[in-house]
């Protein structure tokens, strides 16, 4: 099967790929451009483990082809950080809101989005917009709570 | 951060600070299994059985082999022969005999230049099967005419006459049950079941290996155990485990269904046929949910004893328990002792079976078989409470398990916090708060052995004054932050000046696994003796400059100092300075432990849960929860906190939600996480913890251990929590909407 050449923007990056047809963007990510942060729970868009944003929309990566990502702007969790890290990846280590780590990338992405769009979400808004996002470890107590102190400290800064 | 609790003295123990992997862990850097790769590296992807009981005719991989970038295909016939035991076992479920025991069981594996490649190939291995009878239901599995689906399975503990399905039969107890019935004022008795769940880790299992045709070999492989997997894959491959270097990965979760090897000899097998190029097999969630450890699911009587006034004069219980296709793998032999341990009882009898069934070989999951008996038990209690309108939590307080008592399994309990938690749980503000219409509470304890185990620890002390800990035990959630913070505790250093590893197994001894709720306790305990080694040393070398005793140089707040003034008057030689000479004092400086440690700590817990159930569609949701837990010690009660919240949530999931679902075909009818449900962030209330500490006295700074007991409760805490809301009483889990629907429209 001949490949895809794609070509995208990955954390402001520009990058281009071989793909086939049948990857996906996690796949491409994961193997074609050495960013393993996002992760495979599930391959089912059921786990958030794979959560980026592409054009600024929250996706699961396992379930969007490669080629897809063509001239798209795609963020993932290398790209979370500038020199400092952001506040919501500071709250996590410090609420310990993280036990093995394995969801962690997706659920900081999925919870950057969140505040994103809604700056002072109540904790039922967090809980239901990381309802897609699974956690075996934590039972999500300790992020909600890192989520909602993250919030106030850049509500605070804005 | 202020330690919460300030009596002990503690400097660090007790205090939250950051996790030293935390780094990595938000900005994606930390390397999980199936994060690494290696030059010329292959990819893999298994044939797995789509039947339930079936015997393998032929295996055709002749179209898969003539694929260009096809590199290697191996079934049953490319594994050594001749093994026994457990080993066998660990073989036959690698990759199938003469027969496929469960859907999803390995049958043959392939090796290519990619992984698309490697999934093709694994399609055009036509395996020829006949299938046969199956049985996946462990009463079903018992019963008179059940197809007995592999020969010769049952010990010399089984009774004759008993279905060839059942592998083991035990008993035991103490006291005239008989005379205890008939000494109490009422006596239930109720069959309880309970259905398979999976671990639910995250990340699905993952491995890189690489083996040579001098049958050397090297592994990258996320597990709870690196030296256990070693033995277990040398032993499956016919080769010696002195052979293998493993390295474990950062583990996405184990819950101990990483203790084990499922997948893992068969990258190393491609390996050597494909000329030794490195192969990596990850494992789809499917694969994870139809091939590795679940847990065991259960079918169990009850009968208890009781008095008007709530004391418990006897109890007896009889478990069937099926832990999949191989024998050893269903947790009788710590459901029974869980069974009645937070209780003192003066007449008990257990009994149980273990049976196997057409299922994947059963893994431990945390408090193996504890959960399932607090089920029983604890529903059971909460029943009788009910009848005889007792406040649970009093006639826990009147028949628990205190200092000194007898446990229900034989040894004598030296000092236990269950008192305690009962006493927290009826104190907190949660237990008073009024119920409204629909809504229910259930109170449950729990109970876990906790573990020492094979521990081998080392510790280098740096040339600036830092600390080195060598660890074994993967960390799965924060341990090298509590081992770290010990050993800054006993050196007297700060906290960021210790860096903790988790070594390969190149570089220590034998290490168990991280099961049992051990690292802390075990490696803790082990650091903290290596700390000790080395202070020795650094005192020694204090003593040799100042030339003085060594036994004249004592160490406090991380320098040596003469111990009093007959020593001398000597300044205070720190960590730092001893660090900086010791290439000119005698060489590195380092200390070594290794033990198998004891000194265990039993755990207790109680937990308190509100629900409301919804009579038109019998769904429950959680409306706050409690969770009190003796941790002995609390090294670092952040990660503490997170082992009651994520015991509890996954408890819950157990209770409300997750189950193994088999069609009449013998398959898995639910193996992704859209059906496969475990609980989500808008499942869930916060979930309130009170770290109780009755400091364990086997442990340098208390530590029980506090993995495992926070998953028991909630069970039956649930359960009984719906009853109160229902007035139904759901003895088979999961309490689904429909079978609670179902239970309310039956009441009427």
């Amino acid at each position: 099967m001949s490949k895809i050449h794609v070509t995208t923007t990955v954390n402001g990056d520009p990058v281009e790929f071989l793909a086939d047809p049948r990857e996906t963007l996690l796949d491409a990510l994961r193997n074609h451009l050495d960013l393993t942060g996002t992760k495979e729970g599930c391959g089912t868009g059921d786990c958030g483990a794979c959560s980026v944003t592409v054009d600024g929309t929250l996706v699961c990566s396992c379930l969007m082809l490669a080629a897809e990502a063509n001239g798209k702007r795609v963020e993932t969790i290398e790209g979370m950080a500038g020199e400092e890290l952001h506040p919501l990846q500071r709250k996590f280590i410090e609420h310990a809101a993280l036990q093995c780590g394995f969801c962690t990338p997706g659920i900081l992405v999925a919870a950057k989005a969140l505040l994103e769009r809604n700056a002072n979400p109540t904790d039922t808004e967090i809980r239901y917009w990381l309802a897609g996002n699974l956690c075996r470890c934590t039972g999500y107590d300790k992020i909600i709570r890192a989520v909602q102190d993250a919030a106030a400290e850049m509500r605070g800064a804005a | 951060m202020a330690r919460d609790d300030v009596k002990t003295g503690y400097k660090l123990i007790g205090t939250r600070p950051n996790r030293p992997d935390g780094l990595d862990k938000v900005t994606g850097r930390a390397r999980y299994g199936a994060d690494f790769a290696l030059p010329g590296m292959l990819h893999a992807a298994v044939v797995r059985s789509p039947h339930a009981h079936a015997r393998i005719v032929k295996i055709d991989a002749s179209k898969a082999l003539a694929l260009d970038g096809v590199k290697a295909v191996v079934t049953r016939a490319d594994l050594p022969t001749g093994l026994t035991g457990e080993d066998l076992n660990l073989q036959d479920n690698t990759l199938a005999g003469e027969k496929a025991l469960y859907d999803g069981h390995a049958v043959a594996a392939v090796a290519a230049t990619s992984q698309l490649l490697a999934q093709d190939a694994a399609r055009l291995i036509e395996v020829t099967y006949e299938v046969l009878p199956h049985v996946t239901d462990v009463d079903a599995a018992m019963a008179p005419g059940a197809p007995v689906i592999r020969e010769g399975v049952a010990d010399y503990s089984v009774p004759e006459g008993m279905n060839g399905n059942v592998a083991r039969h035990m008993e035991f107890g103490h006291g005239d049950v008989e005379a205890g019935f008939a000494a109490a004022d009422i006596v239930r008795e109720q069959t309880y079941k309970t259905e398979a769940t999976h671990q639910g880790y995250i990340e699905p299992h993952a491995c890189v290996a690489q083996m040579g045709e001098d049958g050397r070999g090297e592994m990258w492989v996320c597990t709870q155990g690196h030296w256990y997997i070693r033995r277990m894959c040398a032993s499956v491959l016919g080769i010696e485990a002195a052979n293998l270097r493993v390295t474990p990965s950062e583990i996405g979760g184990g819950f101990g269904g990483k203790t084990t090897i499922f997948m893992e000899p068969l990258p190393l097998a491609l390996s050597k046929k494909a000329g030794g190029r490195p192969v990596k097999l990850v494992m789809s969630r499917s694969e994870v949910l139809r091939a590795t450890g679940p847990t065991a699911s259960a079918s169990m009587d009850v009968k208890i004893g009781m008095k008007k006034d709530g004391t418990i004069t006897a109890g007896q219980v009889f478990f069937r328990m099926q832990g999949g296709a191989f024998p050893g793998m269903s947790p009788i032999g710590e459901a029974l002792p869980c069974a009645f341990a937070c209780y003192d009882i003066p007449a008990l009898k257990h009994e149980a079976v273990e049976v196997i069934a057409n299922r994947p070989k059963a893994a431990a999951y945390r408090a193996p078989g504890s959960p399932m008996a607090a089920f029983a038990v604890e529903s059971l209690v909460d029943e009788m409470c009910r009848e005889l309108k007792l406040d649970p939590i009093a006639v826990r307080l009147k028949n628990g398990a205190r200092n000194g008592s007898k446990s229900s399994y034989g040894p004598v309990y030296n000092v236990i916090g269950l008192a305690e938690t009962l006493e927290a749980a009826k104190a907190h503000p949660n237990y008073a708060i009024p119920l409204g219409k629909n809504q229910g509470r259930g109170v449950a304890s729990g109970f876990w052995f906790n573990h020492g185990g094979e521990t081998s620890v080392s510790l280098a002390v740096g040339e600036d004054g830092t600390a080195t800990v060598m660890i074994g035990t993967p960390d799965i959630g924060g341990s090298r932050a509590s081992i770290g913070l010990m050993v800054a505790e006993t050196l007297g250093i700060p906290y960021e000046d210790v860096r903790v590893n988790v070594v390969e197994t190149g570089a220590l001894g034998v290490n168990e696994p991280t099961h049992g709720s051990r690292a802390t306790f075990a490696s803790g305990k082990a650091a903290v003796e290596a700390a000790r080694a080395a202070i020795k040393e650094m005192c020694k070398r204090a003593a040799a400059e100042w030339e003085i005793d060594a036994e004249a140089v004592e160490w406090k707040d991380g320098a040596a100092h003469p111990a009093g003034p007959n020593a001398g008057k000597f300044p205070p030689m720190t960590i730092g300075e001893i660090g900086s000479k010791m290439g000119g004092s005698g060489g590195p400086i380092s200390g070594h432990h290794e033990v198998t440690a004891e000194g265990v700590g039993a755990s207790f817990g109680t937990h308190v849960v509100d629900v409301e159930v919804d009579p038109e569609t019998g769904r429950t949701t959680v409306l706050r929860y409690l969770v009190v837990q003796d941790a002995g010690t609390a090294i670092h009660p952040a990660y503490v906190e997170g082992q009651y919240q994520g015991g509890a949530a996954q408890g819950i999931g157990w209770a409300l939600n997750e189950e193994y679902v088999y069609g009449t075909d013998g398959r898995l009818q639910n193996p992704i996480f859209l059906d496969y449900r475990i609980p989500v962030a808008s499942d869930l209330p916060m979930i309130d913890t009170v770290i109780v500490e009755v400091p364990n006295p086997g442990h340098p700074y208390g530590v029980r251990g506090v993995g495992e007991t926070g998953i028991t409760p909630p069970l039956p805490a649930v359960a009984s929590a719906i009853a109160g809301a229902t007035g139904v009483r759901i003895r088979s889990l999961p309490c689904s909407p429909p079978k609670v629907l179902a239970a309310i429209k039956a009441k009427g």
